[in-house]
């Protein structure tokens, strides 16, 4: 019946009697399956391949949610892959402590890592007790608002400086029958909006207080009203736009059917693909053009303890290649995202990504929502959000008392 | 305690019905523009048409360039028919790194399907069979437990699972996925064949008995034969649920040996990029083909069945 | 067939014996697996367990989170009208479709393969087709208004207050072919002499099958029951595929908070209270009937 195993079986009597440290096969797993994610990962691949070892892909599409669960499976099932892509922060933390990944410190010392990755932020969640248990590979900010160029010059007014103009601009743009914003129907893209809303209106101590700190008062005070205020306002903006995912809300923008999108910068790839050029047809404001600041995360890469020595060497290899500065370009310009190194060299990237290196260079980078809160609270906020904005018959007040118990119990 | 006479009060109610299984009834003179007859077949016809519908529109969208399709009329035949969607779909389209469409996970499907269904029919028609002929204490208590177990998601059971399949050594290897494939398809397919062992003539049964016929013996001999319908709406069940399980399949495999239905996801629920809505559909029908193929060839094999079944009963 | 002659008592160990030995798998699934893990289940369901089972133990701290958040309570409403409006029509669209294609019609065949064949296909891409046959824009809706009737409205998956019914109906698509299937498999098990009978008594044909041929089904009912309600109180992906939960909360359903929790809070003992809840509602309603179906009393 166990074939499988018996081919293994069969292969380990051919190849070890050679006695040859052959290349060593690492299976890595992770969902980065759409054209412009999977140029990318091949970049690592390509990478990795290089060193001599051999990149099994284990790609699993439908997002984070779908092939978590499988991942986690795995290893607390003990067959573990050889490196797997968490959203950086606290995803993996658990499985960190339950001493089933690998310890990269000396890894990490040797390469140098504490210096040369910007902001520090990002190593930081990948250190637990003084132990490095991760590689962060790029960086995201959520704070981008993108407007269609196109949409404001049919509506006859001119593209908006910031959120309040994009606002008061709406009205124009539903009398030239255009949706003012478009927003898919998932969740967690009404979470993220929220949280930009916060960031943008509320300013940095806000958003610190309130997701840092988890301040209930703050969470429930006269600041985060007028964030309440605006949400609302963003919810009548996006009344109408029947879409589900957030790739088919930015074609909207794309094809001037709607006025803007709150999107992270990874739409970015989607305005690149359709052949658009910032500042001509579409245009970029980070932090809604009123925030000095964005908040960043990202992808990291964690690698399970294997029992196997020339596995744990080759994990050892991928990490380090991971952070080379050449495949740090390569894979973040194909990926759309920051590179985690401040000391590489991009010169080929566009208006909204110089942009959001000057933001990051400024040291104006804040902690994202996924490293300051723990899976579990950012799901009850995205399902508190998902409602407000999909039905008028949630009050802001009402949404804010809500929202107030949620932060109280957060972690 | 199970003996002859509750079994025979057990069997009772259905033996009487099922001693003369027959063909389809006919009862009506057979005019072929009655009203009845039109009133019959327009039925049909209309429930057809609320069937066929979605997959016109998957057939013809798979037909479709992507110009086409975003052009709106999903209803629409196509104006320029093309191949292209189905070759991407089979051995183009991407799947992380693998370029080799759904072909890669065929075999790998078929090798998880064959002895899936084969174990996971055997033992359910077996327990069946021990349920509606060979009760001993405390049968019908598991049997309760195991149909309770049918409502039971299967996400809630994974942990479990997965800690009772590491415990006996065979996580990640084919065996462990037959062995789940077994235990999530047992309540259902259990009770099917319980049911129907317990609708066969209980005479048959103890006339073999009087023979000095023995469990297996009649198992063989007797059920088996007569069984084939319940066999096909088991396999059916079985070659559904398993070709088009997404969930054990993957965690349960590796990547070198993930069923089709992973690529199927992939395919279909990448995230970013362009959807392309015709490779999509394409990728479906394909998947689909195999469950359709059986539920083609069984249907002839239904028929038949019912048939040997009045002829032997 | 008509051996009528006592059987003789057999070795009573012997018999019992190989029909235990057979049953081992069965046993050890439920009690091992279903059981077991139900236990387990209930067991983590009063931890703070978050991505790892964890035995540190917090009471009923998760079930007052649950019973507190609106979407869970949002959910149980979903599956109720989800689950009774599932169970009637599958029922009774699955029995008409088995008593017309019992009436000896031609094509026999291709009906049955036309209805069946949802069945064949994926989750993923049911909720997709069917995602699309219900957009406004260029579903239903745009046909019907590009025709003329510029009022028509039929948009049941972005209007939160229809939304479970939209879902419904893909539903229905996929699975009442399978009922039809087991239906028709029941009326042939039906016997030609019942059927006379009837005729002969003049009883009209309604009546025959309400009131004899129904009531000799009660196995075959019973069997789609518990294939019908299992599927109704395990549905999960048809929502994910079609709507993801939305408008907002509208759609969700309790397989779908499970699993959300579970997973993607990596809030397991979370999770863990509302599949609780979940079985204990099975619990409620299949024990006491399993009891009078398979336990106590012997059927007649």
């Amino acid at each position: 019946m166990n074939i499988r195993a018996l081919t293994a079986a069969f292969a380990a009597t051919i190849v070890l009697p050679m006695g040859v440290a052959k290349a060593t096969d690492l299976e890595v797993t992770h969902w980065w399956t759409s054209g412009g994610e999977a140029a990318a990962v091949a970049e690592l691949a390509k990478a990795f391949n290089a060193t001599g070892n051999k990149w099994i892909d284990g790609a699993i599409a439908g997002a984070g949610s779908t092939a978590r669960p499988i991942m986690i499976s795995r290893i607390t099932g003990g067959d573990p892959m050889g490196a797997t892509q968490f959203n950086h922060g606290r995803q993996a933390q658990e499985l960190v402590e339950a001493g089933l990944m690998r310890d990269l410190t000396a890894v990490a010392e040797e390469g140098n890592w504490k210096d040369v990755i910007k902001p520090a932020s990002l190593l930081d969640s990948c250190t637990l007790d003084g132990k490095i248990y991760c590689v962060p590979i790029n960086i995201h900010s959520w704070q981008w608002l993108w407007l269609s160029n196109a949409a404001f010059e049919q509506a006859g007014v001119p593209v908006p400086k910031d959120w309040h103009e994009f606002v008061a601009a709406a009205p124009k743009l539903r009398e030239a029958g255009i949706q003012p914003l478009a927003l898919g129907g998932q969740a967690w893209q009404s979470g993220g909006l929220f949280d930009t809303l916060v960031l943008a209106l509320g300013g940095k101590e806000v958003y610190e207080a309130v997701y840092v700190d988890k301040d209930a008062d703050v969470a429930a005070g006269s600041e985060m009203a007028k964030v309440f205020e605006a949400a609302a306002q963003a919810r009548e903006m996006a009344a109408g736009s029947n879409v589900q995912d957030w790739n088919q809300a930015t074609n909207l923008v794309i094809t001037g059917k709607a006025g803007g999108q709150v999107m992270g910068d990874w739409a970015q790839g989607e305005f690149q693909i359709a052949g658009q050029v910032a500042g001509e047809d579409y245009s970029c404001l980070p932090g809604l053009g009123i925030s000095p600041y964005i908040a960043t995360g990202g992808d990291a890469f964690y690698f399970p303890v294997l029992d196997d020595e020339e596995k744990s060497k080759a994990q050892d290899v991928l990490a380090q290649t991971m952070l080379d500065p050449k495949t740090q370009v390569a894979f973040n310009l194909k990926k759309g995202s920051l590179p985690v190194r401040g000391d590489v060299d991009l010169t080929s990237v566009n208006d909204c990504m110089k942009k959001g290196l000057d933001i990051v260079a400024k040291g104006n980078a804040l902690t994202s929502t996924d490293q300051a809160l723990s899976a579990d609270s950012q799901k009850q906020k995205e399902d508190l959000m998902t409602e407000f904005f999909s039905s008028t018959s949630l009050s802001p007040e009402d949404a804010q008392k809500r929202f107030a118990d949620i932060i109280s119990s957060a972690d | 305690m199970a003996n002859i006479s509750t079994l025979n009060t057990t069997g009772a109610g259905f033996d009487a019905v099922a001693a003369d299984v027959s063909g389809p009834r006919g009862r009506r003179p057979k005019r072929v523009l009655s009203r009845r007859n039109i009133i019959l077949y327009g039925v049909l016809s209309i429930a057809a048409l609320y069937y066929l519908l979605p997959l016109y529109v998957m057939v013809v969208t798979s037909l479709k360039g992507m110009p086409e399709i975003r052009m709106g009329n999903i209803f629409s035949p196509p104006m320029e028919i093309t191949f292209e969607p189905w070759v991407k779909a089979w051995a183009e389209a991407c799947t992380g790194l693998n370029c080799d469409g759904l072909s890669r996970g065929f075999w790998n499907s078929v090798q998880i399907l064959v002895p899936s269904v084969v174990v996971s029919i055997f033992v359910a028609s077996v327990s069946g069979y021990s349920l509606a002929n060979w009760r001993f204490k405390g049968s019908e208590l598991f049997f309760s437990i195991l149909i309770i177990g049918a409502f039971i998601p299967y996400q809630v059971m994974i942990y479990p699972v997965v800690i009772a399949l590491r415990e006996l050594g065979v996580y990640g290897t084919l065996t462990g996925l037959v062995i789940v494939h077994t235990i999530f398809g047992m309540p259902i397919l259990t009770l099917l064949f319980r049911n129907y062992f317990a609708s066969l003539p209980v005479e048959l049964f103890k006339a073999a008995r009087i023979d000095g016929a023995g469990f297996w013996q009649i198992y063989l001999r007797i059920m088996l034969p007569m069984s084939l319908p319940i066999f096909v709406v088991a396999m059916i069940l079985q070659v559904t649920g398993i070709w088009n399980d997404f969930l054990f399949g993957v965690v349960f495999t590796r990547p070198d040996t993930y069923p089709m239905t992973v690529q199927l996801n992939n395919i279909v629920n990448s995230v970013q990029g362009v959807k392309e809505y015709n490779v999509n559909m394409a990728a479906t029908l394909l998947t689909g083909a195999i469950p359709l193929i059986v539920y083609f060839v069984s249907g002839r094999l239904f028929v038949r069945g019912i048939a040997a079944g009045a002829v032997k009963g | 067939m008509t051996g009528h002659a006592p059987a003789k008592r057999p070795n009573q160990l012997f018999r019992n014996l190989n029909s235990k030995i057979a049953s081992i798998p069965m046993i050890l699934i439920a009690m091992g697996i279903f059981l077991g893990g139900s236990l387990w289940t209930i067991l983590y369901s009063f931890t703070n367990s978050k991505l790892l089972p964890r035995l540190s133990f917090v009471g009923l701290d998760q079930y007052e989170r649950l019973w507190s958040t609106s979407r869970w309570i949002i959910s149980i409403q979903n599956l109720a009208i989800y689950g009774i409006l599932s169970l009637i029509f599958s029922l009774v669209i699955g029995f008409l479709l088995a008593a017309l294609m019992d009436q000896k019609i031609r094509f026999e065949n291709a009906f049955r393969t036309i209805f069946l064949y949802p069945f064949a296909l994926s989750f993923i891409v049911t909720g997709l087709v069917w995602q699309w046959i219900l957009n406004p824009e260029f579903g239903i809706q745009g046909i019907v208004r590009s025709l003329g009737f510029e009022n028509f409205t039929f948009d049941p998956l972005y209007n939160p207050d229809i939304v479970i019914y939209g879902i419904l109906i893909a539903g229905l698509w996929q699975g009442t072919g399978l009922v039809m299937c087991l239906m028709l498999a029941g009326l042939r098990g039906i016997d030609e002499d019942i059927w006379k009978a009837a005729r002969v008594d003049g009883i009209p044909m309604w009546r025959t099958y309400l009131f004899i041929v129904i009531p000799m089904m009660r196995p075959v009912f019973i069997t789609t029951l518990v294939i019908i309600a299992s599927g109704i109180v395990k549905v999960y992906d048809l929502v994910v595929a079609q709507t993801s939960g939305g408008p907002g909360n509208a759609s969700e359903v309790p397989a779908k908070y499970v699993y959300d929790y579970m997973f993607q809070a990596q809030n397991l003992g979370q999770g863990f209270a509302a599949s609780t809840m979940m079985l204990l509602t099975v619990a409620i309603i299949i024990i006491p009937w399993a009891y009078l179906e398979f336990g106590g009393k012997k059927r007649g």
